[in-house]
């Protein structure tokens, strides 16, 4: 009977998360017909155009869960430090909730505006600072642009799942490694770090994965088809210029679910190491 | 399928007979076997509801479509997805088939609606007007896809930037940063014809298009190309302020700018079009309703409403030879309209696999 709370739980992600997958899986074993084959996972694996899309997706995953990681945490370092029920903490914790949801057309939108050709920035610089770099836009329609639209809700997605961990560092610890005779960079090489540093690469990987799967912000901003793997599987799924190979669309997302479980099985071992110490304090 | 036709052709006969006999609207295959336009209304009404699939109302005037139908014949129209592709129709027609869900109605561009005839994808139905509208007969003789009406390629811009007056004052300073294509050819049919409009105002051919992937190339070496995907936030708000569009997605820009005090040109180099096509779906949940919507966006009424967004209705040319085009109409699209040149399913297929390389070479980011 203790089970039975958990049943609706279940029962969802068996619906909406663990039938997918595994249609997406058995999906990418079987051609267009529905006939069990791999030529489909060899063609794609082979395939330059589908390698470049991968690697571009991995590169922009890797670079705005590195710089989304280290900017996220300094913020959310800050804010562990300062009061911790003051109005720029909840200001700070509120707006984070609703940036790291902030993505897709909008995002771009207002990126555009304010950056782009067309923009605020552009338009003011190129009648009064006309030789700076702020009067040329052509970074945003790039792979450094798009980076740069990632990280605007990586970094509150990290001060989110960061924050908790830096709140749990005790001041006691702190307290006892300076009665010890401690000095501050002792305390960070031999406590801070080493204790926060699972957390913080567990954070960072799952930033990794959610730019990973990111679609809505890339189909507006960069508009090819073959530049990311989800824009990839997009067109496989609805190309109107003949292009449609839900065989293929499946194989894609069956290499990008076996990048994510890699990611996530990492991440998991992670957070084994942190809660032994989460529960030791 | 052929006999599935055979069936479809001698239903006429069998229910010729019985006057008020049951009538299985989802066999139907024209008016005449529906008791007329008027049996299906009354038909319809009883079944109260039509489902639609990926019709924009910024497309075409859409909008004024399905309002048209709903006030005309009050039922409730179920209108989903409206920015899905035409691949994407289908898909939710077979993933919702039996349901009340399904969508009644398809709405196709060529290349998707010709790959899925004689699959029994469709209910074939021949509409009043089949025989006075444009290219039916060569498109699909059994009636299973209609042409309904197209599009003209055409650069839409704000008004402020000047006048293009030909293709090469897009290579400009003052269009620095505002170019964009709506859709990437490997997916939207929309970026596809983009590109062979380009290539046919620089003489290339639908064979092929590498005089227009050349001229894409050169205005994105000049940071004139932007690979934006426009949309209306983009447009409206002058992010994207030069956009390669349907004609009749650009109709609806020239109103909405008009009404906002501003002006919305456009600039038609080379004159390329796509047809779309109607079809009820063989697995319709509403079937009087589909084929009454199949006879309202094909008849006079629908026609004129086409004219008005700015696309072509194959039904115009006999309008305007038999002077029963609206007035309103003909100021919109004008009198001489035929369909526009379009790329066959087979050239679209070589333009793609040759764009597939070319494209990102042409135009990429790194």
């Amino acid at each position: 009977m203790a089970y039975l709370g958990v049943l609706p739980f279940l029962a969802f992600t068996g619906l909406f998360l663990l039938y997918p997958t595994w249609s997406v899986i058995s999906g990418a074993f079987e051609d267009n017909y529905g006939v069990r084959s791999t030529a489909m996972l060899r063609e794609i694996f082979y395939s330059p155009i589908a390698r470049t899309a991968f690697g571009n997706s991995l590169e922009l995953s890797l670079k705005t869960a590195v710089v989304g990681a280290v900017i996220g945490a300094l913020f959310a370092w800050t804010l562990a430090t300062g009061k911790p029920g003051g109005s720029f903490y909840k200001v700070s914790v509120a707006l984070s909730s609703a940036l790291a949801q902030f993505g897709g057309v909008m995002l771009v939108f207002a990126f555009l505006a304010t950056f782009g050709f067309n923009g605020l920035v552009l338009t003011l610089a190129t009648k009064y600072l006309p030789s700076s770099f702020l009067a040329d836009a052509s970074w945003l329609y790039s792979m450094n642009g798009l980076a740069v639209l990632y990280t605007f809700f990586q970094i509150p997605l990290m001060v989110l799942v960061f924050l908790p961990t830096l709140e749990n560092l005790k001041p006691q610890w702190r307290e006892a490694s300076d009665a010890l005779g401690g000095k501050a960079f002792e305390y960070w090489l031999r406590i801070g770090i080493p204790v926060l540093t699972p957390s913080f690469l567990g954070a960072a990987l799952l930033l990794f994965v959610n730019s990973f799967s990111a679609y809505a912000t890339a189909n507006i901003l960069i508009n090819l088809g073959d530049y990311l793997t989800p824009l990839q599987i997009a067109i496989a799924l609805t190309s109107e210029t003949g292009g449609s190979n839900p065989a293929e669309a499946k194989t894609l997302s069956f290499y990008m679910v076996v990048v994510v479980v890699i990611a996530m099985s990492a991440y998991a071992l992670l957070r084994k190491k942190v809660s032994k110490w989460e529960q030791q304090r | 399928m052929a006999a599935t036709l055979v069936v479809a052709l001698a239903i006429p006969v069998i229910q010729s007979a019985p006057a008020n006999a049951k009538r299985d609207f989802s066999k139907v295959t024209s008016a005449g076997q529906a008791g007329g336009l008027a049996g299906l209304e009354r038909e319809c009404r009883k079944e109260g509801q039509l489902n639609t699939i990926a019709l924009p109302h910024y497309w075409a005037d859409y909008k004024a479509m399905l309002d048209g139908f709903r006030a005309k014949y009050g039922v409730k129209i179920d209108e989903q997805d409206p920015e899905a592709s035409s691949q994407q129709e289908i898909d939710a027609a077979v993933t919702n088939k039996g349901t009340k869900r399904s969508p009644d109605v398809f709405d196709l561009g060529l290349a998707v609606a010709v790959k899925y005839l004689n699959t029994g994808t469709y209910a074939p139905y021949k509409v009043r007007t089949w025989n006075n509208l444009i290219g039916a007969k060569t498109v699909d003789p059994t009636y299973q896809i209609t042409p309904n009406y197209s599009g003209t390629m055409t650069i839409g811009y704000n008004g402020e930037l000047g006048t293009i007056n030909k293709l090469e004052d897009l290579l400009e300073p003052r269009f620095k940063g505002k170019v964009a294509l709506n859709g990437d050819p490997l997916g939207s049919s929309t970026g596809m014809n983009g590109i062979y409009m380009i290539n046919k105002a620089l003489g290339g051919t639908f064979d092929d298009v590498s005089k227009g992937v050349a001229f894409f190339k050169k205005l994105k070496d000049i940071g004139n190309f932007i690979n934006v995907n426009p949309t209306a936030s983009t447009i409206a708000s002058g992010q994207t302020p030069v956009v390669i569009d349907n004609g009749y997605v650009q109709a609806g820009v020239v109103k909405q700018f008009a009404a906002a005090g501003k002006v919305w040109k456009m600039y038609t180099p080379a004159s390329v079009g796509s047809t779309y096509n109607s079809a009820v779906s063989a697995w319709a949940p509403h079937p009087a309703c589909a084929r009454l919507w199949m006879e309202y966006t094909l008849s006079e009424e629908g026609a004129n409403i086409w004219a008005g967004g700015g696309a072509t209705p194959t039904l115009w040319v006999h309008m305007v030879k038999t002077k029963r085009a609206s007035t309103a109409g003909i100021a919109s699209i004008g009198k001489s309209k035929v369909s526009a040149e379009a790329a066959t399913g087979a050239q679209t297929a070589a333009a793609r696999a040759y764009l597939k390389t070319a494209w990102p070479a042409a135009v990429g980011v790194n």
